[in-house]
């Protein structure tokens, strides 16, 4: 039955349509501050419009409808979870008002605010890719060669277990010391963050390793660096991935933290900074800045990932 | 020809987990002429794949001495190609590139690329060059398995109970694709196996070993008896009596008090 997907449409549709209904009709509560427009209901149109314009592109490309389809009702689960938000606080104030601002306001910070939204964005990312890429080049480096070397393993691997667990943000005292400007600093920290995780997971993944995969590589002629490149690396990239994972939601952690030491703009920075100012309309807003960047940086390591290690049957799923 | 291997009074040590001595191998002699087929057979603790093991310089022995051509072996080389008893693919190449790891490592795969298809094309793999293992069954990888270890021209193949995990029907088909191979290529090939039938109907000759400590029993030698051993032919059944027997395994023959 061609276009049956579309069937799985009318039910977020509906929610679409209840959720802007309840959010014009029903007359709002006093105690919220009125926001400059009703930002809540141009997101819903917003919604609206994408949903609309998926179900008529899905009837010439059925490839886009079907995943429409199977998205569609999570988005209006998503919706219809703001809508009961939305009668929670802008329409009953039962919530209390000063924390739970009211989606017009959260939404609003979106329409007014983001251009310095994304300039603390960029701030934030900047910091975030400089302290990653560190940290992921050294603790390859040093994994592999803890892997890989019987000397560096007696001398280094120690240290890397006495030091790697002290949480990064512990070493804010001596680095604000040691490091020539905060931005330094910051990245330093995210870097010792993810470090830590890919040091030892590599270490370990390389540890692992069948024996036997080595012994069949010197029977083909390989050498020993031919063998690490070609044997000992890919078969440890499994392990090395749950390292970046980790190193990854550990750099996030610490970004939030690092940008406390007196950073200029950052999305951290921006929460805490609207906390202290009681703007709690524009925390949530940042929060969901926050999450949706942190989500699309994960989605974006596990696409590398599965690109990296299609050899892997049965691969964790993101 | 090449590929003699020449074994003279070898002996070999492990210490156990409680760290006492364990004698592997005591006072090993064996002579193996180019391009025969030697199988070592023997129930397990034998020390037959330890014996495999050191013939690839895998494994260093204490005593006695062996030589490939003369020359003593002292590591793993590319004129020895092992076949592990599981196939060992490397997980993460194609079935293409397994294959020509041994070329693409010895820097000799510009020259060469067309072994890499030959290979393949030899132990029937063609059409699966991009396939990787984890996509194949466990027959086929072993055929990787062989193939990888022949890109090359090793001198000597040595196979470590490469079938022991396939079910009997793969595993006669790719015995006779290894006794084609042998044939074909006329290599030395040596072969631990634990399986009487197999030894029989691929080797030249059968080591037959036994263990605690790890010593050759006998030296059977089956090189007049016409190839190929035809697996229901009377010699082989001779044969086969003879080796279980050696290995006390024959069994008593009990005489029937009356004929059907």
């Amino acid at each position: 039955m061609p276009h049956s997907y579309l069937k799985h449409a009318v039910l977020p549709l509906l929610v679409v349509l209840a959720t802007l209904g309840i959010a014009l009709w029903l007359p709002d509560s006093a105690e919220h501050p009125a926001a400059q427009h009703p930002y809540f209901v141009f997101t819903a149109l917003g919604v609206l419009a994408a949903m609309l314009a998926f179900s008529i592109a899905g009837m010439s490309f059925p490839p886009l409808g079907e995943a429409f389809a199977r998205k569609a009702p999570f988005y209006a689960g998503v919706l219809s979870l703001f809508c009961l938000y939305n009668i929670l606080t802008a329409k009953t104030a039962l919530l209390p008002v000063l924390y739970f601002p009211s989606p017009d306001n959260i939404f609003g910070v979106f329409f007014e605010d983001m251009p310095f939204l994304l300039k603390c964005l960029a701030y934030s990312l900047r910091l975030l890719v400089l302290g990653w890429i560190g940290g992921i080049i050294a603790g390859f480096l040093t994994g592999v060669a803890v892997g890989f070397n019987r000397h560096v393993r007696y001398w280094v691997l120690p240290w890397v277990r006495i030091l790697g667990p002290i949480p990064a943000t512990a070493w804010i005292p001596i680095v604000l010391v040691c490091f020539p400007s905060v931005v330094s600093a910051s990245a330093f920290l995210i870097g010792l963050a993810v470090w830590f995780p890919t040091t030892v997971l590599t270490a370990s993944g390389i540890a692992n390793i069948e024996k036997a995969y080595f012994e069949a590589a010197a029977t083909l002629g390989a050498s020993k660096s031919y063998t690490i490149r070609k044997v000992g690396i890919p078969a440890a990239m499994p392990h090395m991935f749950l390292g970046l994972f980790n190193g990854t939601c550990a750099s996030f952690l610490t970004l939030v933290t690092a940008e406390m030491l007196g950073a200029k703009y950052g999305i951290g920075w921006y929460i805490n900074w609207q906390k202290e100012m009681m703007a709690y309309p524009n925390v949530y807003a940042g929060l969901m800045v926050m999450s949706l960047s942190c989500f699309a940086l994960l989605t974006l390591l596990f696409r590398v990932r599965n690109k990296v290690l299609v050899w892997q049957k049965g691969v964790i799923q993101w | 020809m090449v590929g003699g291997i020449a074994i003279s009074h070898l002996g070999k040590r492990f210490k156990n987990p409680q760290g006492e001595d364990i004698t592997a191998l005591s006072d090993i002699s064996l002579n193996i002429r180019p391009g025969s087929f030697v199988s070592l057979i023997g129930p397990s603790g034998c020390g037959k794949s330890t014996l495999l093991r050191i013939i690839a310089g895998l494994e260093h022995a204490e005593e006695g001495e062996i030589t490939l051509d003369g020359a003593p072996i002292a590591g793993p080389g590319c004129d020895r190609g092992f076949m592990f008893q599981s196939h060992m693919l490397f997980k993460w190449m194609t079935i293409y590139d397994n294959v020509a790891f041994g070329l693409r490592a010895r820097g000799l795969y510009r020259e060469q690329a067309g072994r890499v298809d030959e290979m393949l094309g030899i132990v029937g793999l063609k059409g699966f060059e991009k396939h990787y293992p984890h996509q194949l069954s466990g027959g086929m990888c072993q055929r990787a398995s062989l193939a990888r270890a022949l890109v090359g021209h090793p001198k000597v193949l040595l196979l470590d109970e490469p079938l022991g995990a396939l079910d009997a029907f793969t595993r006669m088909n790719i015995q006779d694709e290894i006794a084609r191979i042998w044939k074909e290529q006329s290599m030395t090939m040596v072969m631990v196996t634990h399986d009487v039938d197999e030894a029989i109907y691929m080797s030249d000759s059968i080591v037959v070993m036994t263990p605690r400590p790890g010593r050759i029993k006998q030296i059977l030698d089956l090189s007049d008896l016409p190839r190929p051993h035809a697996r229901s032919g009377d010699d082989f059944l001779r044969c086969r009596a003879k080796v279980l027997r050696i290995l006390d395994y024959g069994g008593k023959i009990q005489k029937p008090e009356y004929a059907i």
